[in-house]
């Protein structure tokens, strides 16, 4: 159909030149670009109120862009919405399923919006339903089901169309650790699938361990874009120090060893290349606790978006 | 999808209207039993009692009277509570539409699909105070079973207007003035219990205006067998009432959800 022929293989599944979206006054997103390369998973980390979700509804055609351009499958979003969302699964931030019906009826009535039904559609959804863990619940009503199996049965309805690309809004807010881990799991194994992926997240270590390329967005603007290790290379040092204790003290004894300091709560960070000096001397000083460990994309984030409390 | 161009109506709003089939369709009972219930207890109350003191009305029994009226009436109140307090939650707390948002389908869509499940569900009433009117013998006739498609007709025109409430609505509470503003004094006003020349001059002027004398005008004129001097105009009122708050509501949905 037109609508594959468009597309190159290894051309962008998504590309954006200047996206920008303004509500009234505000720039809720300020001219940014990117692209996503097929089979990837790329992520946007940021803090509440980024521009993140606002970029995933313009990507699906849901909010109409403000300037700029934007294509997905090479298609312009504007004239393509409903194409676009026809090989899309979209999973929202916040569950939506139809609290009417069951598990598969669920998937099922998900499945005819798409235009799908039929005997083919029906072995889909238990090969769905497999996926997910919830071949055994598929007669129970998703009240009665934990928000990790919520959030699964969300993932298997975005599936439901076999789609090319995944977008996830916070796939794993709200979870706990367990039901993180197999979140987590679903989606790398969808990625060896050779499915796209688009996530928003602000959990660290979600975007460690998913995400292929990402970009870190704050006001609405791009601050950094690039592999998890590239970007902790880029903007930060290898090993950071995290001292608590009496304040004086620390920053004493911070000061006169060369890092770069960043005080947070009653917490001092010191980041450096070269540990092993202030460790050496941290030993003698039992008053004082500390941790060391390499950095991580947690310090390229605060770095970046700075350390003042977001609402 | 720029917030002003032309809606467009297309089949796959039949898919929105399946959705809601299904859920009625696992709350058969109640939904039958409202659907029943309450015309049974007006017209066995009303028509039985009040009529034993009005005797005829405009050449024929009270009964049939009242039970031609209130086709058209709860045509109207069926519509205009679908569209408001289920359309508000399909659309706001239960975010059922930004579920359907996310497949192929569009606003257009979802607005089209709403308008012809309150028809449908407006139909429902209609054809079960039918079957009551016809086991009370005031139905005149096979011909009125062409009341089906008009109270059909009669719920798309009333769907439009109460699915533009649900777009401008903040809460529920919102459509409390809807139903004491409009579809309460439509519901007394426009000819169910009397016919509308009784009413004053003024009064009489101002209620040819509104949908439900036109479709009362319909209901009674094929179901109790009353002289129908200008079924085009009703028709055509009621077509247009449709035709235009399906335009509106579809812009302000747009509005509410394509942000």
């Amino acid at each position: 159909m037109q609508a594959t022929a468009t597309r190159q293989p290894d051309a962008p599944i998504v590309a954006a030149r200047a996206l920008t979206k303004r509500f009234g006054d505000y720039c809720a997103v300020d001219g940014i670009d990117f692209s996503i390369e097929p089979g990837k998973c790329f992520g946007f980390l940021g803090p509440n109120g980024a521009g993140k979700t606002t970029t995933l509804r313009m990507t699906m055609g849901l909010t109409p862009v403000s300037d700029g351009e934007l294509t997905v499958f090479g298609l312009p979003v504007q004239q393509h919405a409903a194409a676009i969302r026809g090989r899309t699964g979209i999973v929202p931030q916040a569950d939506n399923l139809d609290p009417d019906f069951t598990v598969e009826e669920n998937l099922a009535v998900y499945a005819s919006f798409f235009g799908l039904s039929g005997a083919d559609i029906d072995t889909r959804i238990d090969r769905l339903l497999d996926f997910v863990s919830l071949g055994e619940r598929r007669k129970a009503k998703p009240d009665a089901l934990s928000g990790g199996m919520q959030r699964r049965l969300t993932i298997a309805r975005a599936l439901i169309n076999e789609p090319e690309l995944v977008v996830l809004d916070e796939p794993t807010t709200g979870l706990d650790p367990q039901a993180r881990h197999v979140i987590w799991g679903r989606l790398t194994e969808l990625k060896s699938h050779g499915k796209t992926l688009l996530l928003t997240t602000h959990y660290m270590e979600e975007a460690e361990r998913l995400c292929d390329e990402l970009v870190i967005m704050d006001h609405g603007r791009i601050l950094a874009q690039g592999s998890p290790l590239e970007l902790i290379a880029r903007h930060v040092e290898t090993d950071v120090i995290e001292m608590r204790g009496q304040g004086d003290a620390m920053q004493a004894l911070a000061t006169g060893s060369g890092c770069r300091l960043e005080q947070m709560g009653n917490s001092l960070y010191c980041y450096t290349h070269n540990p092993a000096p202030l460790i050496e001397q941290l030993k003698d000083r039992h008053e004082l606790r500390f941790v060391h460990r390499p950095t991580g994309l947690e310090d390229v984030f605060l770095r970046l978006t700075g350390r003042e409390l977001r609402d | 999808m720029a917030t002003l161009t032309l809606p467009r109506i297309r089949p796959a709003a039949l898919y929105v209207w399946r959705r809601n089939i299904l859920v009625w369709r696992k709350l058969l009972v109640p939904a039958m039993l409202m659907n029943f219930g309450e015309p049974v207890l007006y017209l066995l109350g009303m028509g039985y009692g009040l009529g034993h003191f009005v005797g005829d009305m405009a050449g024929m029994p009270y009964l049939a009277f009242l039970a031609s009226g209130i086709i058209a009436s709860s045509a109207m109140t069926t519509a205009s509570f679908e569209g408001m307090y289920s359309v508000f939650t399909r659309m706001v707390p239960q975010k059922t539409y930004e579920a359907i948002l996310a497949t192929p389908l569009d606003v257009d869509d979802i607005v089209a699909g709403e308008m012809l499940w309150c028809a449908t569900k407006a139909l429902f009433s209609g054809v079960a105070i039918l079957a009551v009117a016809t086991v009370l013998g005031v139905v005149q006739g096979w011909q009125s079973l062409w009341v089906i498609p008009v109270v059909f007709l009669v719920g798309l025109c009333f769907a439009g207007p109460a699915m533009i409430m649900s777009s401008l609505a903040a809460s529920y509470d919102f459509f409390s003035y809807y139903f004491v503003l409009v579809v309460t004094p439509m519901f007394i006003l426009c000819g169910v219990f009397y016919p509308v020349d009784t009413l004053p001059d003024v009064l009489q002027g101002a209620v040819q205006v509104l949908p439900l004398t036109h479709a009362v005008h319909l209901t009674r004129g094929l179901v109790a067998g009353a002289e129908l001097t200008q079924p085009l105009l009703h028709l055509a009122v009621l077509m247009i009432y449709a035709l235009v708050s399906y335009l509106i509501a579809a812009i302000l949905v747009r509005r509410k959800l394509m942000i």
